[in-house]
């Protein structure tokens, strides 16, 4: 049990897969446009992850080595699929207002990250605990980004007015630049804060390398988020 | 023939891959730090991206819809895509190992990218035809090409300044994105 919720707190706090890893970046950016964008994209990832993380762990050893990166593609590919159609049926303005960016699940580095760091070499159980704190995780960032892009750039939180009517709304916010604004501004205060993430050596030259999803060898053939 | 050039134009500047529709940010933080080896990534991607437009365009087209397997979109071009890179990648290091060498580790790397995926089910979502298809894989690299040409000519400059030690790093590349954002903004009005 202590184990299980060591892991939640590693997903959500200690490797927050945003903030900390720097990882899955495009839909970070593109989704945030408002908080119930966010929390949709995060927990349609965080569903994909704990299940593909579940179905890895149970197979890593049967999956040869050779060929465990297109397996693990395999895998993800089918239940983001499944994840796809299910929202289709059920959620059909999130599914139309998020995208292509659900298909695009396939290829978040966080998913094969933890497929490749956690769920290859753990037990099934700590390796669903470990999904769903990565995710948990994911949720949370992408919530708290979206939460400022949707205050300041439309006046709104979930679509309802909090802003004083007097409020001018910064339209740019929530259009593609304002993304690139509001995540610098959050590295900037990590920067101040002297906190040392992954996100320097990312930008230093390490590329999708030094994001942690290529495995430790480094190998740089399966991410490019 | 004007409707393909509007395409690609329109990949290229107004809808840019990179700075409006978020997709292959990591490479474009991540390999924009010199202009020669961006310009490398640039060619890999143009490459691959308007093999792989075309290739998904033809497997939709007469495999997948006639099947009714259109759901299977996403596995089926991955797993292409893969693949793709996997022969570009054989063929280069046989025919010329010059540019092979050239393209390096980047080559694989375009695997996962997600601009290659995104621009291949947005074709499919688009209703584009073959050749339209091709314009707007081949539009699309071209527009990746020269955002992450023109971020790593930015940053060479960046580097030979002083910067405030908090803003080293990730923050001041993320402003110049913000700031290059807004101006292919501008090529908005244009469409």
């Amino acid at each position: 049990m202590s184990q299980s919720m060591e892991r939640i707190y590693n997903g959500i706090i200690k490797e927050n897969p945003t903030f900390v890893m720097m990882l899955g970046m495009c839909p970070t950016l593109a989704v945030t446009t408002s908080v119930i964008n966010g929390i949709g994209m995060g927990l349609s990832t965080t569903a994909v992850l704990i299940v593909s993380n579940l179905v890895i762990s149970l197979l890593r050893k049967v999956i040869p080595d050779e060929v465990r990166l297109p397996s693990y593609i395999v895998i993800v590919a089918s239940f983001v699929t499944v994840t796809e159609l299910l929202m289709k049926a059920y959620l059909l303005s999130l599914y139309n207002s998020l995208g292509v960016f659900i298909p695009l699940i396939v290829v978040n580095c966080i998913i094969l990250g933890r497929a490749e760091a956690y769920a290859s070499k753990n037990p099934p159980v700590p390796s669903l605990f470990d999904g769903l704190g990565m995710g948990l995780g994911f949720t949370i960032s992408l919530t708290a980004i979206s939460f400022f892009r949707e205050l300041l750039g439309a006046g709104t939180v979930c679509g309802v007015q909090v802003m004083p009517s007097f409020y001018k709304p910064i339209d740019m916010l929530v259009r593609a630049p304002g993304a690139f604004l509001i995540l610098g501004l959050i590295a900037l205060a990590m920067n101040a804060l002297s906190i040392r993430t992954k996100a320097n050596d990312m930008v230093e030259g390490g590329g999708c390398a030094a994001c942690g999803a290529c495995g430790e060898d480094g190998k740089e053939d399966e991410t490019a988020c | 023939m004007l409707n393909l050039i509007i395409i690609i134009m329109t990949a290229a500047f107004v809808n840019n891959v990179v700075l409006s529709q978020f997709l292959g940010i990591c490479s474009f933080l991540g390999v924009s730090n010199k202009i020669k080896t961006s310009l490398s990534l640039g060619g890999a991607v143009i490459f691959v991206m308007t093999i792989a437009s075309a290739v998904a365009s033809l497997l939709y087209d007469f495999v997948l819809d006639p099947l009714g397997l259109g759901y299977l979109q996403t596995i089926v071009f991955i797993l292409v895509i893969a693949a793709l890179v996997q022969v570009v990648e054989m063929f280069l290091k046989k025919t010329s190992p010059g540019l092979y060498t050239a393209l390096g580790i980047y080559l694989p790397l375009i695997t996962t990218n997600c601009a290659v995926l995104g621009v291949a089910l947005n074709n499919v979502t688009d209703g584009f035809n073959f050749f339209q298809s091709v314009a707007s894989g081949f539009g699309t690299a071209l527009g990746y090409t020269i955002a992450i040409t023109l971020l790593a000519s930015i940053r060479e400059h960046i580097s030979e300044n002083d910067i405030p030690e908090p803003l080293r790093g990730a923050p001041i590349v993320l402003f110049c994105a913000c700031l290059m954002g807004m101006a292919f903004f501008g090529f908005g009005s244009i469409g």
